[in-house]
């Protein structure tokens, strides 16, 4: 329907968000909001221990003190678990994950007991009343030696760690490592670890669960990404058959893949809720959650190009390993893979192997956490890449430029299978560039080098691309994704012309009502204002593969529009009906259909809708109503690139890293509302500035989290981040009708490997290689301290 | 555990109860008067997003006892618009301030607070004085600049009165 596309006023407008009112006077619906007649609370008691045997529970106590209702333990659950959905392998070992531990605790945090009381403070105070002894075990922290022959086990009945060794193989490495060596070229290595992160949606996660004895239905609301799925898992797991199930995502207080998940205590939730016949809710606390929600990353990365002499790649190899965690979460196994092909990136290889080994530790789960899979692969190849550049003695940017696919080379299927439909690297590499100074900077920074001076000037250029929007379903099956990833819509006019369009995406933060309104606004020639959004209830909005992974607006977003064009091809033939012409004869514009070459002879889509509510003249073989649904299964993923460039200032003396100047240029094809985009660009950045710089999930030797509350684990605030400068390039999509692009990830995937860069730029000239994340002033200064011993020690042999 | 009776004004109405010594704050608000446009974000009282004005300066209603509240007034989210949106409201709105939402309540009275101290705040000054609010969504610069917004409205709204 290109007429409709044409005509389109609201797709690419700043329009302010309808989300906002209840948001900004506080009438919203978080979970924790819910309070419902005869409402329980449950509290979690939670392992002290990273891995011990269980001897003996004992809830006696607890079951008598003021308030409690019930206690239940693993023995009372038996036979509930978490399922994983992404078997990777077909010999992947996949423990049972139960939602209460019977005889073994394998991480700090894993649930022991649940106690369900008449209010959250009763509930909490009975965990003090639950008597458990523990007989501790080894704890299995470090990857590596989980690895190693006779390492102690997480899991002893599977007498080994590894969860699984996944592979993917693109053209003949060995062949172009050989090329590489036979030609004078390189072949060049790096390690570089990426440590693990906490995701902290700024919402804990919380569940209510109602339960309804006659019918033995069920109405769970939970602070989740993915209702539908969450509702599907919910009936395999408990049995509780899916059409007694209603999921409810209410207001959800963001997510970035924590709240992609089957949690133990929306399981919990369910059954203790039927088993007692009261609603039943659990709310965690920020500390909780620090080990009861999944956490992300987590990998060692070896990566090793081959190149010729002058520097044009021929080979890339990557090993990881990979942490699991203690148990896998629905699709922990999967999420490294996701990076698989992304390690390429932008630049073309001749041959490509990536290896994967999976490892289970008694530390949290590790899962989705924005990014999932990409932002490591982005990270590797970007740090390498400069790394590169600097053994070569070139610009990075002349090193990337010189790899690179260009733009007239699109589509251009990548060495890992790829097909990027559209991408022009020149141009928002052209953009970024100008918009830092680039030139201007590096200047400074030879200056700078020159005198001597402590506070080091460095430029870390990041050119990426992703791939998101999943997607495309045959894809995922031959990845042996269990799930689909399609996704769905229904747009109705109804009878007095206002509009509901139902999304399967669920929306969190990243504005989909009032996207949504502008695509179905154009579509149907009706007023922004009258379109109300409908999502996040498995009731109203039935089917849905949900928000995550950059795909509610090309895969979701694009459905609303085919769902509304196919309401104007409904209207269209009950107009022409009426105005007693051939549908052919009538344009569609602005919401009237109007009869080619006769003045007056019309029809508005809402007087239509009106006809086709009544349905007393309704052409021969249309029914009434006027609704029209699409589920949409794209045949490709989504691939937007940009240019990220940022300028630090290092204090050589104290460590400290100051960003002077970040630059972000993305492409993500044309956009439905540039200040949305904006928004979700900047947050993106910031998180991926934060692992750049301040944020690490660290356990001790014995498996203890140290780094447990918010005091510990640093959320940077707004002190802690500069000013961003962001812009686009527009290389529209040619994979949809919008020319659309993902964007809810690009920003944290482009941003690490930026500041990194930066930061090592700034100190490559006193001997500085590489800095483990995050570039801490202690770890700066203890860096550039290991790096001076060295080449001192080196001039002294020398001398 | 024995009970304590306070009478606190909340967003303009009195509300008169009895509540545990060692209840907080937010959690009266939430439990006990369903006042649930507060969120809690932690706890360990880093986050902000409890934050609401007491006695016009604002506090985490995380890191304050209900007892400690009795005869004082409290000002939430839900009570700062006045008929109209008050400046930073529009503001946050207008300047894509928030995504998720989860930590505008606090922000926007912490923002509230620091323009009452400071009117006319600098970028810096912005970032310094939210430090005890943490958002995860927005990176931090649209807030700061619909603070700065805010700022400007204010002073006109100020300078018309
Ligand atoms: S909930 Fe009060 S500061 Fe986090
Ligand atoms: S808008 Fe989501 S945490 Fe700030």
């Amino acid at each position: 329907m290109t007429e409709t596309l044409e005509s389109s006023k609201l797709v690419g407008q700043p329009l302010k968000r309808k989300e906002d009112a209840r948001l900004v006077t506080g009438e919203t619906n978080w979970t924790d909001n819910i309070q419902l007649p005869g409402m329980l609370y449950m509290a979690i008691l939670r392992s002290p221990m990273a891995h011990a045997k269980i001897d003996r529970i004992d809830t006696s106590r607890a079951a008598q003190m003021p308030g409690v209702v019930a206690v239940y333990t693993g023995a009372d659950l038996a036979g509930l678990g978490i399922p994983c959905v992404w078997p990777v392998t077909d010999d992947m070992v996949g423990p049972t994950f139960p939602v209460l531990a019977a005889d073994e605790v394998r991480f700090a945090g894993d649930a022991v007991a649940a106690v369900v009381a008449d209010s959250r403070y009763r509930a909490s105070d009975a965990l003090e009343g639950i008597e458990v002894d523990y007989s501790p075990l080894p704890a299995v922290i470090d990857m590596t030696a989980a690895l190693a022959d006779g390492a102690d086990l997480v899991h002893s009945d599977k007498g080994t760690n590894k969860c699984y060794y996944w592979e993917f193989t693109g053209g003949d490495y060995a062949a172009a490592k050989a090329k590489a060596e036979a030609e004078g070229g390189r072949v060049f290595h790096r390690q570089y670890i990426q440590q693990r992160l906490i995701p902290n949606a700024m919402e804990p996660r919380a569940v209510v669960c109602a339960p309804m004895a006659a019918t033995g239905e069920i109405t769970l609301w939970s602070s989740t990404q993915i209702p539908h799925v969450v509702r599907v898992l919910l009936a395999l797991v408990t049995g509780i058959p899916e059409q007694k199930i209603r999921v409810i995502a209410p207001d959800v207080g963001g997510g970035f893949g924590s709240k992609l998940d089957l949690y133990r205590e929306e399981v919990i939730a369910a059954v203790v809720a039927g088993k007692l016949g009261r609603p039943v809710k659990w709310t965690e606390s920020r500390s909780e959650g620090y080990q009861a929600t999944i956490h992300g990353r987590d990998q060692i990365q070896d990566i090793e190009v081959a190149c010729t002499a002058d520097g044009t790649l021929l080979g890339l190899k990557v090993d990881l390993v990979a942490n699991m965690g203690a148990y896998l979460q629905i699709i922990t196994p999967g999420i490294p893979l996701l990076g698989a092909f992304m390690y390429n990136s932008i630049y073309k290889f001749e041959a490509l192997h990536f290896g994967c080994t999976g490892v289970f530790t008694t530390t949290t789960p590790t899962d989705a956490y924005r990014g999932a899979g990409r932002p490591e692969a982005t990270y590797a190849i970007e740090r390498l890449m400069d790394d590169l550049a600097a053994e070569l003695g070139v610009d990075p940017l002349e090193l990337r430029a010189k790899n690179w696919i260009k733009h007239e080379e699109f589509p251009f299927t990548t060495i890992a299978g790829l097909e990027y439909d559209s991408g022009n690297y020149e141009a928002a590499t052209a953009k970024a560039t100008e918009l830092l100074d680039y030139s201007g900077l590096r200047a400074e920074q030879a200056r700078r080098r020159e005198s001597g001076d402590p506070v080091q000037l460095g430029i870390g250029v990041s050119t990426f691309t992703e791939m998101c929007g999943l997607a495309p379903s045959r894809i995922l099956s031959a990845l042996k994704y269990v799930a689909g990833g399609w996704e769905s819509s229904t747009v109705r006019v109804l009878p007095t012309g206002k509009v509901e369009v139902v999304t399967g995406t669920s929306p969190h933060g990243q504005g989909h009502v009032t996207a949504w309104s502008q695509i179905a606004a154009d579509a149907l020639g009706v007023p922004f204002e009258d379109i109300e959004v409908i999502y996040g209830d498995t009731k109203m909005s039935p089917h849905g593969m949900d928000t995550y992974g950059s795909r509610s607006l090309v895969v979701g977003g694009i459905a609303v529009l085919h769902a509304a064009e196919r309401v104007v091809e409904k209207a269209r033939r009950i107009a022409a009906h009426q105005l007693e012409c051939d549908p052919a004869d009538l344009d569609f514009e602005g919401g009237v259909f109007k009869v080619r070459g006769t003045p007056g002879a019309e029809k508005a889509i809402q007087a239509v809708a009106f006809e086709a509510f009544t349905a007393h003249d309704l052409p021969e073989g249309v029914e009434p109503t006027l609704t029209a649904d699409s589920t949409l299964d794209p045949n490709q993923f989504s691939y937007p690139h940009g240019t990220h460039l940022c300028a630090v200032e290092v204090d050589t003396e104290t460590g400290a890293v100051v960003i002077r100047k970040y630059v972000a240029v993305d492409d993500i094809g044309n956009v439905v509302n540039p200040m949305i985009v904006e928004g979700q660009v900047h947050g993106g950045i910031a998180q991926g500035i934060a692992q750049a710089l301040y944020e690490e999930a660290v356990y001790d030797a014995d498996g203890n989290l140290v780094t447990g509350t918010m005091v510990d684990y640093l959320v940077p605030s707004a002190a802690d981040l500069p000013h961003f400068t962001t812009d686009r390039t527009v290389t529209p999509a040619t994979t949809n009708e919008l020319g659309v692009k993902g964007v809810g990830e690009a920003g944290t995937i482009a941003s690490t490997p930026a500041v990194v860069n930066a930061v090592v730029d700034a100190l490559r000239h006193l001997g500085v290689h590489d800095m483990r994340m995050p570039c801490s002033p202690q770890t700066v200064w203890r860096t550039i301290q290991t790096a001076a011993g060295a080449s001192s020690n080196s001039n002294g042999a020398q001398s | 555990m024995s009970t304590v009776p306070i009478s606190v004004t909340v967003d303009g109405q009195r509300y008169e109860s009895d509540v545990e010594p060692r209840q907080l704050l937010v959690h009266h608000l939430r439990d006990g008067l369903g006042r649930v446009g507060t969120p809690i974000g932690c706890d360990t009282s880093n986050c902000g997003a409890c934050t609401v004005l007491l006695d016009g300066k604002s506090v985490k209603s995380c890191a304050v006892l209900a007892v400690q509240t009795d005869g004082r007034s409290v000002t939430t989210v839900q009570g700062l618009a006045n008929g109209t949106w008050h400046p930073v409201q529009q503001a946050f709105h207008a300047e894509h301030g928030l995504q998720c939402g989860y930590c505008t309540p606090g922000m926007m009275l912490a923002a509230v607070d620091l323009l009452t101290e400071n009117p006319n705040p600098t970028e810096a000054e912005i970032r310094d004085g939210l430090e005890g609010n943490l958002c995860r969504c927005t990176g931090y610069q649209n807030i700061v600049k619909a603070v700065q917004a805010a700022a400007v409205a204010m002073q006109a709204e100020g300078a018309a009165r």
